[in-house]
């Protein structure tokens, strides 16, 4: 996934700050091929550990592999992507080797006030630009788990060289207390929120129409895709893949439409790159018009054909 | 076939409030002060799937829970729902924890219950929303977690088969209890409290524990067992032109799209 080579391009970029190497852990079955890419995106080592048992994510497993490498290894930092499965292993890893997490960090320093050079890991608070610091100043290495689109991809370079280093694979029946016994991928079709110019998105205000179903028509008159809030996630109204926010994604579009969506932080975080941002909301109190940039004060169930009227009359 | 189920549950700021926490630009700090709170809401989630888990094996259901006095409100109400006994761990001493201080108490007070089969937690909560502690509990706990659950089904009682999305399709997990499972809102629909809920509610075990009733290393609990700090926090500048429209809705609706068409985006 992007976030991987996104939050690598911000690993190298944090180690040249403290004068220090890039690595990249890679678990699964026969991955060769991701091993080359890493390195081609930066990374100076990548640690591969390969076998079929590691096929499917294994949280027991996983969190063994990578806990004794950080032991080994003893980096300053550790980034993880914050998705479905980086949010469950991250927090492990963390308990285990006894470090400090934080989660969809918004931004990365490094302060070099002190003593020694410290992570500092930005997080949207909760009410309008808030913003909080957080360090973990002893422990090490410092954890933070990333969302997509936060941070930038760095460009290919196929002429950096690293280390390719296979890892020995040593576990046993305790490192399978829980097995993941299938898989099963949907391929979403249609515009992707993260590639889309235009995305529409709806929240918990369009709860009384119980789906997101008024605001297709707009989305495909735009070529838009249409993304959701985690209280839309939560309402089964979208699939992960479309939620919007330090949960979801962060994503850069064009025009974001955010439609019925009161506006709480962990939702705005997520769209702080989007070009121009519309909001349509009954409330005229919500705190999503301090975050947009055209804001109109209505119902979405008025509001929505009537653009959709005037958008077919253009 | 009976099992032991803990319910780990939080009190947290009402949402909708969240615009008035307050930072202080001195000091930095962040004031919670006078927001109305709430049971977490997927924590509701979390009380229902031990309930109907109790249903069907017979059993016992726990909620606990590690806040400030206050927070017995939210354990009152999950023994309304139908919970048969109450846990708050409550102490100064466990205060300005982070999410691996307050998964260490939470693990040192089940471990106190003993005996547990499944422990069960909102996938995250709606303050911090980081979805650090279900995973960091069961791991002090040395039992399995699996996260995310949208369906937990247990075909004997003991082997827990468990369904949870990720970004592109969903995986099937299997574990044996003891286990810890984090619900996803998706799983059920919560039940409402009874009037028989709320008239037994007096007759059900709550109790109360401090530092000195759980086994627990001083340097691992509240703001020495913390790893992460808070630092300054401050405010961004939201650099946003908010041009709220007036008029009809059509009138609105005009204006808006000659400014999108204006900007090439429609």
């Amino acid at each position: 996934m992007d976030v991987s080579l996104e939050i690598l391009g911000k690993a190298s970029e944090l180690a040249e700050e403290i004068g220090g190497g890039t690595a990249a852990i890679l678990i699964g079955d026969e991955l060769s091929p991701l091993a080359r890419e890493l390195i081609a995106y930066g990374a100076d080592k990548v640690y591969l550990f390969s076998d079929p048992r590691l096929t499917y994510y294994q949280s027991d497993a996983y969190t063994r592999l990578i806990s004794d490498l950080l032991e080994k290894q003893q980096p300053e930092i550790l980034l993880l992507g914050g998705t479905t499965i980086g949010m469950d292993l991250a927090p492990s890893v963390a308990a285990r080797i006894k470090t400090g997490l934080t989660a969809h960090s918004c931004k990365l320093e490094i302060d070099k006030s002190g003593d020694k050079p410290l992570l500092m890991a930005a997080v949207p608070g909760w009410g309008g630009g808030m913003i909080v610091n957080i360090a973990c100043p002893e422990h090490r290495p410092q954890m933070v788990t990333v969302q997509q689109g936060v941070m930038e991809k760095p460009p290919r370079d196929d002429h950096h060289s690293g280390e390719l280093i296979p890892m020995e694979v040593k576990l046993n029946e305790r490192d399978f207390r829980v097995k993941c016994i299938e898989m099963v991928e949907t391929i979403p079709e249609g515009p992707q929120i993260d590639t889309s110019d235009v995305v529409v998105v709806g929240g918990y205000g369009m709860k009384c129409q119980g789906s997101l179903l008024p605001l297709e028509e707009l989305t495909d008159l735009l070529h838009g895709a249409l993304g959701g809030t985690r209280p839309a996630l939560d309402e089964g109204w979208i699939p992960e893949c479309s939620m919007i926010g330090v949960n979801g994604k962060a994503i850069g579009p064009k025009l974001l439409i955010t439609i019925g969506t009161s506006g709480a932080n962990h939702y705005t975080a997520g769209f702080v790159k989007a070009g121009t941002v519309m909001a349509i909301n009954s409330d005229p109190d919500a705190p999503i018009f301090d975050v947009c940039d055209i804001g109109i004060v209505g119902d979405a169930l008025e509001v929505v054909p009537a653009m959709v009227k005037a958008l077919k009359a253009l | 076939m009976s099992l032991n189920i803990v319910v780990c549950i939080k009190q947290v700021p009402n949402p909708d409030y969240f615009s008035k926490i307050t930072l202080d630009p001195e000091t930095g700090a962040i004031s919670r002060k006078n927001i109305p709170t709430i049971l977490n809401p997927v924590d509701e989630n979390a009380i229902e799937e031990a309930l109907r888990l109790r249903e069907r094996f017979s059993g016992k259901v726990t909620a606990i829970s590690m806040g400030p006095p206050q927070a017995k409100e939210v354990l009152d109400w999950a023994l309304t729902l139908g919970v048969d006994e109450s846990v708050l761990l409550c102490d100064r001493a466990f205060a300005a924890a982070d999410s691996l201080a307050t998964a260490y108490v939470l693990a040192a007070g089940i471990r106190k219950i003993g005996n547990v089969d499944i422990v069960l937690c909102g996938n995250e909560s709606v303050d911090g929303a980081t979805e650090q502690v279900g995973p960091q509990v069961a791991e002090l706990l040395d039992i399995p977690h699996i996260c995310n659950a949208t369906d937990i089904s247990l075909p004997n009682g003991r082997q827990a088969v468990v369904r949870r999305n990720i970004e592109y399709g969903h995986l099937t997990i299997e574990g044996c209890v003891p286990l810890l499972i984090t619900v996803s809102r998706e799983i059920n629909q919560p039940r409402t409290a009874t009037a028989e809920g709320i008239l037994t509610l007096m007759d059900k075990v709550s109790r109360t524990w401090g530092v000195k009733d759980i086994e627990v290393d001083n340097d691992a609990i509240g703001l020495a067992g913390s790893p992460t700090r808070v630092g300054k926090s401050y405010e961004q500048k939201l650099e946003r032109e908010r041009m709220i429209l007036t008029g009809s809705v059509d009138e609105m609706v005009a204006a808006a799209i000659k400014r999108l068409k204006a900007e090439a985006l429609v």
